[in-house]
Parts: C-alpha cells; structure tokens; sequence
C-alpha cells in the first residue's frame, strides 16, 4: 500500500527574520521591472532599508520571546546564536546598504558600475563611467546575499546549510565585479572569488555527503546522536569533518584557505567589501559553530587539535603578511585574516564563555570593520580611491577628523583597551584559557603585537608624516556614509567603555537547541 | 620616655576652620595667575602675589586663635576621596593641629616679608613676575606640607617645595652654575625623596594606610617602625641638608638671596624636621631611629660649623651655619620629650636666619653682588641699619641672652646632657663646643663685612638698601631679639605643642645643673668669638684667601671633602652604570627587537611570494590544505 506523502509542517513565525529579507529581495527585483528608472534607485534603498529595519524588529521579537525551536522538520534551528547573528547581520546589512548608495564620492555619483556588461575601457564603458547612469540591481543582489548569511547560521540541516551557503555566496561573487574604477582588478577579483568559491563548495558537498553516509542522514541532531553510538565505521566521520571544515573555514578565510581574501577585499567595489569582510565572516562563524558544537559536540577531541593548527596558522600568517602590505585594502584583508585567527580562539574554547565571546566578538568586529572601509572609501584622488599606503602619508594633517577616526578604528582592530577590539579580544582569551587552550592564547597575544605593529604604522603615517604634494583628497560623504561611520564608531567606543550589557547579551543567547 | 595618649583623634573641621583649604588656594591661586597671563601680569604680578602670601598669613592668624578656643586641638578636614581601590583608601584632606599652624604662621608670615624684601631686591630683573610665580608656588606646596593629613599628601607638598626649590636655585639660569647648583639639588634631594616613598610604599604594605591618623593609631612597632624611622630620615636628611646629603644646601645659594632666605634658610629646609616631629609616634616605638636621629644631628653640626670657619664667601658661610643649625634641630627632636625644643629652635632659627641672609642680601645689593668677605669691611658706617639687624641676628645665633637663641640652643644642650649615660655626654658636649665654634665663625663674619679696614673693590659707593627692604630685616630682626622669650615664657611653646609632641618631661636630676651649664656655654662662646676676635680683628684682613693653612682648613675649604667622596661613591659609578646600560640597551635590547622586526619583516616578504594571484596557485594552495586537515583529522584518530 503506498504510503501517504506527509506534508511537512512549517511554522512561519520563527522563520520572520529570513523571509521580510527574501521578500524584500524580490520586491527589489519588481522595483528593476516596474519603477521608472528615476525613482529606481531611491524607491532600491528605502525597500532594502525597510526589509532589513522590519526583520530586525522580528528578530527582536522572537528573541523577546525567548523560546529556542527547530522549525520545518527540523531543519532550521532558531535559537539564541542564530537570533543574535542575525540580529547583527541586519544592522550591519544597512550599514553595507548606505554604503552602496552613497553618491557624492565618485565624480559620476556611484560606486558601482553603471553596465557590468560592457567589456572594460570600451567606448561604452568609458562613456559610462563618466555618466551619471547607475545600476540598481545590486541592491537586490546584496539583499539576496543577507538572506542566505541570515539563513546560514540557523541551519540545523547541512544540506539546507549548502543551499545558504551557494544563496549568500552567488550574489557576492556577482557584486565582487562591479566596482565602477579599475574595472579589471574588480572584474578579476570576481572571477577568482567564483572559481575558489566554487572548489571550496564542492568540498562542502562533499563533506555532506560523507557524512550522511556516515550517519545517515543530514540533520545535525541525528550526526551527534550517530556519533555517540559505538560500532560505527568512523574513517566517513572524520573525512566528514575534513570535508565540511574546508568548505567552512574558506568562506570565513582561515589560513591555507585565505589565498582568494586579499585579491577580493582590494578588488571589489570598497563597499561590497565592506559588506563581505562583516557580514559574510558573521554568518559564515555563526555556521561553524553550529557544525562543530551542535553536530560534533561529542567528537570534540577529534576535531579540536585540526582547528588549533588552523587557529595558530591563521594568526600568525595573517599578522606576518599584513605587516608588508602597502595597500590599504589588502592590509584590511590580512587584518581580517587574523581576526580569523582570533575569533577561532574562542571557537576552540568549547564552552559557553567561548560561544558568547566568540558572538560579541563577530558584533564587535563588524560594526569597526564595516566604518573602517567606509573611511578607505573617502580618500580618493582622480582614479578613484588611494588606497596605497603612501598616499596616506600626512593625511592626519590635511583631514584631522577623518585620520582620526581612522586612527581609533586601528586602535580598535589592533586591540588597545577602551575600544571594542580590546573587549572582544579579552573575552575569547579568557574564554580560551578557561576552555584549556592556554597555548593558543600566548599565540594570540603575540600575533595581535604583531597586527598592532602595522596598524600603528599606519598611524604614524597619518599623522608624523608630511603630506605628499599631489596627495589624494578627502571627500566628503553624504549622510550615507556619514551615519555609518558614525554608529560604526559610536558602537567602536561604546563597547570598549561599557560593555557588559552587550556582553551579557551574548552571554544570554549563548545555547544551541539540539 | 613619654608616650602620646594611647589613641590620636582628629574632629572633622566645622566654623571658621572649614575654610581651612583657603590657606593652600590663596597662594596656589596666585601662582596659576602669575604663571597664566604672561606679560599682561608683569607690572601688578608682585603685588598680588604679596597679597596673597599676606592674607595667607592673616588667615594663618584667625585660624590660629579659632583653634586655641577648642579643647582638641586636632581638626582634619575632608576634601575629597583621592584614590579608592578596594580596601585602600586615601582620601585628600587637610590636618590643623598645633604643629601645622605654628609651621602656617612661620611659613606665611616669613614667607610675607621676603616676598616684599623681593620687591626691592628683584625690582631691576626683567623675569621679576617669574619669581614671584615660583616663590607663590613654593608657599602653597609648603602650606600643603604641612598642612595634609596624609604621608602621601605630605609627599606631593614634598615633591613641590623641592620642584619650586629647583625652579628659585636655577632662577638665573644663565649661569652655569646656578643650573649646576639647581640640578645638584634636585638630585640629592632624590636620593633623599626614594627614602621617603619607600617609606610611604612600607606604610602601604605593612598597614595597609598613609593617613596620620591610620599610621599613628597601627600601633606600629618593632622592625617596622625602625624601617619606617630610618626611610623617613633619610627623606629628612635629603630636603633638610643633613649629612650626608648636605652638599646641595651651599651650592644653593647660587639662587636670588630671598629664595635662600626663605627656603634654603627658614623653611624648606626644616621640612626634614617638621616631618620627624610629625612623626613622633613612630619614633617613639623605634628609639634606635630615634639614636640614628640623633647622631645624624650631632655629625651634621659638627661638619656645617668647621666648613663654615673657612669659607669667604658671605652666603656659604651663612648656608653652612644653616646646616649646622638644623643639625641642632635634628639633635633635639631625636631626644625623646625634646621635640618642642626642636621647633623652638626651627621657630628663633627661622627669624634670625631669615634676618642675616637678608641683611646679607642688603649688603650684596649695596656692593655690586659681591660676596668675598674679605672684599668687604667697614661696613658699619655705611648701613647702619644692615649692620643693626645683623648684629641682632649674629646675636641670637651665637646665643647671648636675652636673644632668641639663647633659649634654643641652651636647652638642646641641656636636653642632650639630660640623656644620661655616655651617649648624652657625648652628644652635649658636641653641641656645647658646635656652639662655640658658631661664635667663631659668626664673629668672623661679622668682624670681617661691618668692621675693619675698607677692603672693597675699585668704584664701589655702599649705600643702605630702600625701605622695602629694611622694613622687613627690621620686623625680623626685631623676631631674632624678643621671639625666644616669648615663646618659653610660662612654657607657652612646649604646651601649646603638646597634643602633637607629646607633654614636657620632667627629667628628675640633670647631668649639669642648668644654672651651671648655661654658664658653661656662655664661657664657650665668649671663648669663640674671642679667638675670632683676635684672629681678625687685631690685624688686618689679607684680600686673598692665605695659602699656607692647616690641613684642617684645606678640607673645609673642600667642603671636607664630601663632594669628592660623593664624586667618587655616586657620580662615577653611577656614570659607568648608566654607559653600560645604554650600551645594552642600543646593543642588546634594540638588537633583540630589529632583529625581531626584521625577522617578522624577512618572513612576510618571503610568505608574500606565495600570493602569486595565479587562481591555479592558490587553487592548489586550498588542496593542499584539505589534504593537510583531513591528515591532522587521521592522524589524532591513528594517535587514539
């Protein structure tokens, strides 16, 4: 007798959050249709801007709420992580959002391009770049990627998990490309950033398929309940792991899978960047600690001794090649590389300290991340914006505000006490030491001496330097950027002066349902 | 020996005494306004910085009789919590008790005549307003010497008297050795300072409080006490010029005459005993600090006095007798019961101190700033009114009654006998024979500037000083003549100190019978300046130092030899420590760190090769790196 298909039972109400920004994402696809070319781009930021605002308020809502549930069949697992990342994600998502609308730094109004078609320095293309024609659809794009980062770290399902993973990282791959100057480096950076993505996700699949037949099935709960069960044939499980990781620890660029950052954080559009160093390295963590302290809970002394080579690797490579960059993105991006290194501290530390250090962390370090491209953004000369070291020189002179908001964002990401780097640093280290993983604490501390070493660089250059004659100037945004920098900032102090309501926060949210 | 009631209580300030702080702000006030305007303040900048020290004194006064009416005469005043971590406390507060205003009214009202002695004195110095800046500030930080109720707030009055010290030694810094002097200063008295914030840090560690009133009331003994004792004289010797940190106090007076008065003569200096006075309960529990008090006393009089028999220059020998003097003090308050003798002596000394020098300094104006004495000579005619208040001061100093010395220096000879056994025998006589070679030498002063033969140098037409400058020789001459008296009469001095210094001993039977002592010292002395007499005022006055001297004389004339023995103890193996250190610094520690920085630099060159930006590399670089994870996964589960 044929069994009766049983329609899976959903429960909408959790799911709030991801849905508004899926919606919004479409509705910003009906936009590219239906509104008249003029309006496009306003009616663009106030749909994303009003999506992310209203799935904030949802995320508020549940997390008020403060039941943790695994929804659609157990596939999504809406919980104390997964609410406070995508609470985070959402903030952070409008700040990307204004970043992309601002329209006063470049001479043509846009900081993306106007036809992403046109092959680059084509006669169309030049006539383009001149022009004031901007392109809306990146705002859908971006909207679709905050979708999937919102739905990456609430799966409970890795075969859901694959498919946010391929929903957040496609549009990046798209919008790493359209940088509106220096079209070839963007386009480049695209390519690479596609091709790298592409490997790592094929490992992931693969990875879910090991597992499943392992475990037999895909659900994180059902692996942990495989992995306690003696008489298993564990060579599947460990490649599982090996296979998953990899495709895991790409995305948030640890070391030996960080090749593609620098070449994408310097080629694509710095506000794109802006948005792939916060909010993709946010949800991409919140994935991993899902993967490794709900499905390998148990088979933590496994996995542990991997990360920890990978942590060590992470921290000191990235300090060591940040220290001979000369371009600013790429700074930031081996910067970001060692935070990597940081944050997977508080990952190892496998305990609640750990998970709460490690979300405070991800929030501490997107807010900085997010309004220190914005800054890299204002120094500009006639290419568009300097972003080589030596164009910096003197700046602290010639704009003390903004070479002095830099200033304190590098103070922030060097970790120097009063700022929210300070912070979140001490709260994964301690976490680590309490975790057992003192070594990896004393190699912590010495990478960041290393990393302050070449933010400080940057600081005296600022401001102990004279300014070079024909030396970039700097813009002057529109309140876009004006706003994003402010909160980037105010968030920067804020969290490094008093700290604990947030931290306790984190400490609340901080238990995976299983 | 006598022990202070069992627990010190301080009230809490109320009426009139809660303007306490007024004391401190006035001058400090003054200062910040003097230092701020720059040249707008430059004509009236003097005179409001003698306002201030003035109404200083005259709330110095009010204070004083608000006091006198109330029964404990003990009154701290809460400012503000200064530090708080935990259990320990320190809170900013000011302490009024006998002690502090007697130190109020010697500082403010001294401190006010020299500031219009300065007016003439330092009428023709184009950085005029500088000084009365610094001068304002070293009144405040004096004030807050005395008058903080805390070592730790005593310390920070400490450390600013010593910078305003510095500031005045070096005030013509173009002079080299004025900076020398100043910078020598500076750092004997850091010497002196470490002794004292070591003492402070034991405070911290041993009972846990810096406040008078925490310390005294500890019941501290024992090793600690002595610890504490032996730092906090180092400290004193430091800031008061005992030995062996004395050398700095002669150098010093390379500053402006006023500044040597006042703070080189009759307060700064006498910090090193007011600090011991204060801390007459630890002293009390530890009476081998007290015995190490009192050598130090003895040695130092003994040095001043010989080096101050062969020095010619006017203001050394004055600073030398300084040293001798406080060594007297230093003598008297190491004395279980004495200490109020010790501030008698601080109080005539501050008068007839601060007279002499500025009579020297009137003699310095009047001759072209020469200092020589044997450049000087027949003086007496020419400024009688100089010569009447040094005479006084000269007077009081060697002792003859009814002077104001006379009732200091007596009794701490008397007080010394009175220790019994040989250490008061060797103690009195130390002092009885200091006081006779104080004569000789103030005879020899006196002999050589106001009597005898002119020996001036060519074109110099000595004339008296204006009446700002006399009026207040006058008022503090007329000190150095009746203050002494005063302050024994009916015992007034030692009473009114009581609270802080503990009550008068009755010793049961003296060494010497005070009548027969007192006759004694007066034989002493007349012999002194008899010798002197006849040494310089029978024949005439050579105008160059003679050569051919006793050995004696050779090494006071180098100060005995100190400055050399601190050259080759201190200064030198201080200077090879220091080349070494650099050395190691530059060679070893720099090296360590370039060497690190390239190294870091060296890798991240060579690992940068690595980002070809070739897709295909990094591509491989991701396998390699699967490979590497899924190794490290097998290997832990092989290691199982």
């Amino acid at each position: 007798m044929p069994t009766d298909i049983q329609a899976p039972s959903i429960a909408y109400l959790p799911l709030l959050p991801i849905l508004i920004v899926f919606g919004a994402a479409t509705l910003g696809v009906l936009v590219e249709a239906f509104v008249p070319a003029h309006q496009r781009r306003l009616s663009q930021v106030v749909v994303a801007v009003a999506g992310l605002v209203a799935s904030l308020g949802a995320v508020i809502y549940l997390a008020a709420d403060g039941t943790s549930r695994l929804v659609a069949e157990s596939a999504l697992a809406i919980d104390g992580p997964a609410l406070f990342l995508q609470g985070t994600l959402c903030v952070l998502g409008i700040g990307s959002i204004l970043l992309l609308s601002e329209r006063r730094l470049d001479r043509s109004g846009g900081v993306v391009v106007s036809q992403a078609a046109n092959a680059p320095g084509s006669r169309e293309d030049l006539r383009l770049a001149e022009s004031s024609h901007v392109q809306t659809e990146v705002y859908p794009l971006a909207m679709f990627a905050l979708g999937g980062m919102l739905l990456f770290p609430a799966c409970n399902n890795l075969l859901l998990m694959f498919v946010a993973l391929e929903v957040l990282s496609l549009p990046l791959y798209l919008m790493a490309g359209l940088a509106r100057r220096r079209r070839l480096l963007s386009q480049e950076a695209a390519l690479k950033y596609f091709l790298l993505g592409a490997f790592a996700s094929a490992f992931f699949l693969y990875g879910v398929a090991l597992l499943y037949g392992y475990a037999g099935s895909v659900d994180l709960g059902d692996i942990l309940t495989a992995t306690s069960q003696a008489g298993k044939s564990d060579g599947l499980l460990y490649l599982g792991v090996a296979m998953l990781g990899v495709g895991l620890l790409f995305k948030v660029g640890a070391v030996p899978f960080q090749a593609w950052t620098p070449d994408v954080y310097q080629g694509s559009p710095t506000p794109v960047t802006a948005l792939m160093a916060a909010c993709t390295k946010v949800a991409a963590f919140g994935a991993l600690l899902r993967v490794f302290y709900v499905g390998f809970g148990t088979s933590q002394w496994d996995w542990r001794p991997m990360l920890w080579a990978v942590a060590i690797l992470t921290m000191v490579v990235g300090a060591i090649l940040a220290v001979t960059q000369t371009d600013v993105k790429r700074m930031l991006a081996y910067s970001s590389i060692a935070h990597t290194g940081f944050i997977l501290v508080g990952v190892i530390a496998i305990n609640k300290s750990g998970l709460s250090g490690t979300l405070f962390y991800l929030l501490t370090y997107g807010f900085t991340t997010i309004a220190s491209f914005a800054v890299v953004g204002l120094v500009r000369d006639s290419a568009g914006e300097a972003t080589h070291l030596a164009q910096w020189a003197g700046l602290g002179k010639r704009s003390p505000l903004v070479a002095g908001v830099f200033a304190l964002l590098l103070f922030a990401l060097a970790g120097i006490p009063l700022t929210s780097g300070f912070m979140a640093k001490f709260a994964v280290f301690k976490a680590a030491t309490e975790g057992g993983a003192t070594a990896l604490v004393v190699v912590g501390v010495i990478a960041s001496a290393v990393t302050a070493f070449f933010y400080a660089r940057v600081v005296v250059l600022m401001f102990f330097q004279e300014p070079t004659v024909d030396g970039p100037t700097v813009a002057v945004p529109s309140a876009y950027t004006a706003v994003t920098i402010a909160v980037g900032v105010a968030f920067t102090v804020i969290l490094g002066i008093v700290p604990q309501p947030v931290l306790d926060l984190a400490g609340k949210a901080a238990t995976f349902i299983r | 020996m006598t022990l202070l009631a069992e627990k010190v209580t301080y009230v809490p300030a109320t009426g009139t005494l809660s303007a306490l702080w007024l004391l401190l702000a006035l001058p400090a006030a003054g200062a910040a306004i003097l230092l701020l305007t720059g040249k707008r303040s430059e004509k009236w900048g003097p005179y409001l910085a003698c306002a201030m020290t003035g109404l200083s004194f005259v709330l110095g006064v009010v204070f004083f009789f608000a006091l006198k009416g109330l029964t404990n005469r003990s009154v701290d005043q809460h400012l503000f919590s200064w530090i708080s971590v935990g259990r320990f406390q320190v809170p900013a507060g000011l302490l009024y008790d006998p002690l502090s205003a007697t130190f109020v009214l010697l500082i403010t009202g001294v401190g006010f005549l020299i500031h219009v002695y300065s007016l003439g004195y330092m009428d023709h110095d184009p950085r005029k307003k500088t000084f009365f800046a610094y001068l304002n500030l070293f009144i405040a930080a004096m004030l807050l010497l005395v008058l903080g109720n805390s070592f730790l707030a005593l310390y920070v009055g400490w450390e600013g008297v010593g910078l305003a010290s510095y500031l005045l030694i070096a005030f013509w810094y173009f002079k080299p050795e004025a900076a020398t002097a100043a910078k020598k200063a500076f750092i004997a008295n850091r010497v002196g300072d470490l002794g004292l914030s070591l003492a402070i840090m034991v405070m911290f560690a041993a009972l846990g409080t810096t406040t008078y009133a925490g310390v005294f009331n500890s019941g501290v003994a024992g090793g600690t006490a002595t610890a504490i004792g032996l730092l906090l004289l180092l400290g004193a010797c430091g800031k008061s010029g005992q030995f062996p940190l004395q050398t700095w106090l002669p150098d010093a007076m390379e500053g402006p005459t006023p500044v040597s008065a006042l703070i080189h003569a009759a307060t700064m200096v006498t910090a090193g005993v007011y600090l011991i006075a204060r801390s007459t309960p630890i002293f009390q529990a530890s009476p081998d600090a007290q015995t190490v008090v009192t050598i130090i006393g003895a040695i130092t009089l003994v040095i001043g006095c010989v080096i101050g028999c062969a020095y010619d220059d006017i203001k050394k020998v004055l600073a030398y007798s300084t040293v001798s003097q406080i060594g007297y003090m230093f003598l008297a308050v190491g004395i279980p019961g004495a200490g109020a003798i010790a501030i008698l002596h601080l109080l005539t000394h501050g008068f007839f101190k601060a007279c002499m020098f500025l009579s020297a300094g009137s003699v310095m104006h009047a001759m072209g700033d020469q200092v020589d004495m044997r450049r000087f000579g027949g003086l007496r005619k020419y400024m009688p009114i100089t010569f009447g208040c040094f005479l006084t001061g000269y007077l009081a100093i060697i002792g003859l009654p009814p002077f104001a010395g006379f009732f200091s220096k007596d009794k701490i000879i008397e007080a010394a006998y009175d220790l019994h056994g040989t250490r008061g025998w060797i103690l009195g006589t130390v002092a009885l024979l200091g006081a006779g070679i104080t004569a000789f030498y103030m005879t020899r002063l006196m002999v050589m500037t106001f009597l005898g033969e002119k020996r001036w140098t060519e074109g110099q037409h000595p004339h008296e000083s204006p009446s700002v400058m006399t009026a207040p020789m006058v008022l503090l001459a007329i000190g150095s003549a009746v203050s002494g008296g005063l302050l024994v009469l009916g015992g007034a001095l030692q009473n009114w100190l009581a609270p802080t210094l503990g009550p008068q001993v009755e010793v049961g039977a003296h060494t010497i019978s005070p009548t027969v002592l007192t006759l004694l010292t007066l034989l002493v002395v007349a012999g002194g300046a008899a010798g002197a007499w006849f040494t310089y005022g029978t024949k005439p006055v050579l105008t160059t130092p003679p050569v051919a001297v006793t050995p004696l004389t050779v090494a006071a004339r180098k100060n005995l030899y100190f400055d050399a023995l601190n050259e080759s103890l201190l200064m030198r193996p201080g200077q090879y420590l220091t080349r070494f250190l650099v050395w190691v610094d530059n060679r070893g520690i720099d090296g360590a760190v370039h060497a690190l920085a390239a190294g870091i630099g060296g890798g991240s060159g060579r690992l940068r090769r690595t980002q070809t930006g070739f897709v295909r590399s990094y591509a491989l670089s991701m396998f390699g790196g699967a490979l590497l994870v899924v190794f490290a996964l097998l290997a832990v589960r092989l290691g199982q």
